[in-house]
């Protein structure tokens, strides 16, 4: 589950840019919580919050409790402990996650579970506390990093690429033109492939880097009396419009007495268009694009 | 637990005075919505249909500023030092935790009005005020052990007691006379990262209240004795046992265990059936088939369910999105409705989901009457199935490359709620409309726990509206669209509609607005110092119908004079 900000927003983006600095930009919070039960401390930010942490295990005990693991668990239950052909994960089980040093993961082991297949292992209980450490070396949180990530974003047929942009950007883009040089200058694909979707849009979750917006709007207002002012667009609502004219100056008007705001968006096209791509096409226009260094 | 610091002298001058006065009678609960708001939604129906009239579209243009408040949280002192007066009451602080949270203080959650005392929350945070000024009678802090940190959606009252949870997963119970800690009570793992933020409901003598959770636990409706907190019931929403009814719909036992569907709102009640009827959140993990078993309808999820509000057994289902794959709850308060479907009167439940599909159906029996797409953009779905539900299109649900999704995360419509007039008979829904790439980044076919193995960046698109749709039909008659300088489509706040014939909301520009129900003209507005974060809510006192509302910190009150 996950709520939508409303006025917190910004302040989320930028927590969650600076948690990314760490992590992979999953557009999530940082995965080492700032504050640690039984540790005084204070913890901030919209919807940052803090889980258990548990003391990092001796590097020693850890290693003793993989061979263990390695022994007799990661066959059924995965080399890292996120399941296998025949055993569920032990990241996300809630005897583990409740465990503190063994105490819930020793009976299970020493049993077995009959009843699901689980045959019983006769560790130690010395053999349980270092299994457990070895467990309960793995970070676990809602915002799990990928480890096995996409080796590129990039997936798509240039030449099929080429074929959408002469047909859907050309009338105002060229490759030889404002375009020449478009993959040097951003040479991260997914940045690239963001930034000719929706130049500068950031809206929803996620990080990554997104070129800054090119040209502001630009607005026209009309008074019932026919009277206009032009200029770029500071701020509009359904009351009040504020616009920059081109000496520099700032006008502001209210808007409810049937004054006209005509706001002419430079990005329209990118915004009209953006229902009518299949995925396949914006493969292909990135594959296209990322060919111009 | 921390010593309370109680102030003496204040609280209990308080105390003594309004004694007699705070006590709410569950039986009062049972009445629509008027003069006081004693229940999350106002009444059990959620339709956030006030009967107060002063306020009307002829004289709303004189509405005014009556009185307004910041809220200062924590454990420290006032927002800002009072140069005059009399010194604030002393903060009672509870909490089993050493942490303090220092975040933004955003009410996102209904506020109690009872007896002409306001009960507000926030994440850690209770205040109670005087409804007629704003004034701060007592407050509560407690100190957290950590947990998620992202709101709460208000307090829940039973005579004199009141209920709330915390982040780190207590149910507390106060005295409302004077914020004094009753008992608290741990009712989810903290361990296994559940977090709570719902308002719980009281029905009769039971306190139902709902889980939260990011990681791949099962979501649970738990109801507890309002005089000593122990619990009644637990109603899981996907199956943890073997033979659970719906485990057919998971790979395995162990899939549907760690399966997620946190009831993480309030939800209606209906009186003749006796049926507690809410919605269920997201399968997890979210964005990973495979662990749930591929194109399996993974029940109770993304569900309205119904319970007995005797035993937590379920009633009837109607699930809203088979196999969710975006993080889309459908846990959005359902809204009760007594109307009329092809010429006979029907005995209704209604909800727009966060899938951007809006749902009518029998609240007796759970069949769906009516479905329609409320968003213009969401294309995840090729379309409905014989049951009407949306049928999800795999290729939309992420990829290597990405995937261009409407909506981006947030959905078409969220935890703000959605408001009914059966003066118009429509459904007013806050409504985004928007498009992300969702990128696949988790190769391992075992997926990713919680949220993880997709990345999502949004591209906007859309724009901010409020939708209003005809319950019979399903059709949106009307729709208003905040003017914005470019469609970048995040929605907006809460909603209220009113017997005064006005529909109350923010805008996403900080202006608190009067809308008329019948055509989502704006009739009357007011910038406040930010966005409206909660929604609007109305109630009387000294005479007067008062109409209240949050932006952040601050609460600010309008009334006629």
């Amino acid at each position: 589950m996950r709520y939508i900000h409303l006025i917190a927003l910004a302040a989320f983006v930028s927590s969650s840019l600076a948690a990314s600095a760490q992590q992979p930009p999953t557009g999530g919070r940082p995965t080492s919580p700032t504050a640690s039960s039984g540790q005084a401390g204070r913890i901030g930010g919209a919807g940052i919050g803090a889980y258990p942490t548990r003391e990092p295990g001796d590097p020693a005990v850890v290693e003793r409790g993989r061979n263990i693991y390695s022994t007799n668990c990661a066959f059924c239950h995965g080399a890292d402990t996120r399941g296998g052909a025949s055993g569920p994960s032990l990241l996300r089980s809630a005897i583990v996650l409740d465990d503190k040093g063994g105490e819930l993961i020793g009976p299970v082991v020493q049993t077995g579970r009959p009843d699901r297949g689980m045959p019983k292992f006769p560790l130690s209980n010395a053999q349980i506390a270092d299994l457990a450490t070895f467990l309960h070396s793995f970070a676990v949180n809602g915002y799990d990093s990928s480890r096995q990530r996409p080796a590129t974003i990039v997936v798509g047929n240039a030449a099929a690429g080429e074929a959408v942009f002469k047909t859907k950007c050309a009338s105002c883009h060229s490759p030889t033109g404002d375009l020449q040089g478009l993959a040097t200058r951003v040479p991260d694909p997914r940045a690239l492939q963001q930034g000719w979707l929706m130049p500068g849009s950031t809206a929803g979750r996620g990080g990554g880097p997104v070129p800054a917006r090119p040209r502001p709007p630009t607005v026209t207002v009309t008074f019932p009396t026919g009277q206009k002012f032009e200029g770029e667009l500071e701020r509009v609502d359904d009351f009040v419009v504020a616009l920059r004219t081109a000496d520099g100056g700032r006008r502001a008007f209210r808007t409810t007495d049937g004054t006209k705001v005509d706001v002419k968006d430079p990005l329209i096209a990118h915004r009209e268009l953006l229902p009518t791509y299949t995925d396949a096409e914006i493969h292909n226009v990135t594959a296209f694009l990322v060919t111009l260094k | 637990m921390m010593r309370p610091l109680v102030c003496l002298a204040l609280v209990a001058a308080s105390s003594l005075v309004a004694a007699q006065d705070t006590e709410l009678n569950p039986a009062d609960l049972l009445k629509p919505l008027s003069d006081s708001w004693p229940t999350y939604s106002g009444d059990y129906t959620g339709r956030r249909y006030s009967a107060l009239t002063q306020i009307t579209p002829a004289n709303v243009k004189n509405l005014t500023l009556a009185w307004t408040t910041r809220l200062a949280a924590g454990p420290g002192g006032p927002v800002a030092p009072v140069p005059f007066g009399p010194r604030p009451p002393d903060i009672i602080v509870g909490g089993v935790g050493d942490n303090e949270f220092v975040g933004a203080t955003t009410v996102k959650g209904a506020i109690l009005s009872v007896n002409g005392v306001l009960y507000v929350t926030a994440p850690d945070n209770v205040w109670a005020l005087d409804a007629h000024d704003g004034h701060l009678l007592w407050r509560y802090f407690w100190r957290t052990r950590g947990g998620t940190h992202i709101g709460n959606r208000g307090a829940a009252m039973w005579r004199n007691y009141l209920f709330f949870v915390t982040p780190d997963d207590f149910l507390i119970s106060l005295d409302a006379r004077t914020g004094k800690e009753r008992w608290h009570k741990e009712i989810a793992n903290f361990n296994q990262q559940y977090f709570l933020t719902s308002a719980p409901v009281v029905v009769d003598n039971h306190v139902i209240v709902g889980t939260g959770n990011d990681l791949d636990s099962p979501g649970y409706l738990s109801s507890f004795d309002p005089e000593s907190g122990d619990l009644q019931w637990k109603f899981y929403t996907v199956p943890v046992n073997p033979g659970d009814p719906g485990l057919e719909t998971w790979k395995d036992l162990d899939a549907a265990r760690n399966g997620g569907g946190h009831p993480w709102l309030p939800g209606a009640y209906d009186p003749e059936t006796r049926l507690y009827i809410f919605g269920t959140g997201n399968p997890t993990p979210a964005y990973m088939s495979a662990p749930r078993g591929e194109g399996m309808d993974n029940l109770y999820t993304c569900a309205i369910v119904a319970v007995h509000v005797d035993t937590g057994k379920m009633a009837w289902y109607f699930q809203t999105s088979p196999h969710e794959m975006h993080d889309w709850d459908s846990a959005q308060t359902p809204i009760l409705v007594d109307g009329t479907i092809d010429g006979k009167p029907r005995k209704l439940v209604v909800t727009a989901s966060r899938n951007g599909y809006y749902f009518t159906i029998d609240r007796r029996t759970g069949e769906r009457l009516v479905t329609s797409q409320f968003s213009g953009t969401v294309n995840w779905a090729k379309g409905l199935n014989a049951k009407g539900q949306p049928v999800r299109d795999p290729a939309k649900d992420h990829h290597v490359g990405g995937a261009l999704v409407s909506s981006a995360n947030g959905g078409a419509t969220n935890w703000p709620p959605a408001a009914f007039s059966p003066d118009t008979g429509l459904l007013y829904v806050p409504t985004a409309e928007n498009y992300a790439m969702y990128y696949l980044t988790e190769l391992d076919p075992r997926g990713a726990m919680g949220l993880g193995g997709k990345e999502e960046v949004g591209v906007g698109g859309g724009g901010s509206y409020i939708s209003a749709i005809d319950y019979k039909t399903g059709t949106t008659v009307w729709k208003h669209r905040f003017r914005t300088a470019v469609g970048d489509g995040r929605g907006g706040p809460g909603l209220l509609v009113t017997a005064g014939r006005l529909l109350f909301g923010g805008d996403v520009s900080g202006n608190f607005v009067a809308f008329d129900p019948a055509s989502g003209r704006p009739l009357w507005h007011a910038r406040l110092a930010a966005n409206v974060s909660n929604a609007p809510q109305t109630y009387l006192v000294g005479g007067k119908q008062h109409v209240l509302v949050a932006a952040g910190d601050t609460l600010y009150a309008f009334a006629l004079y």
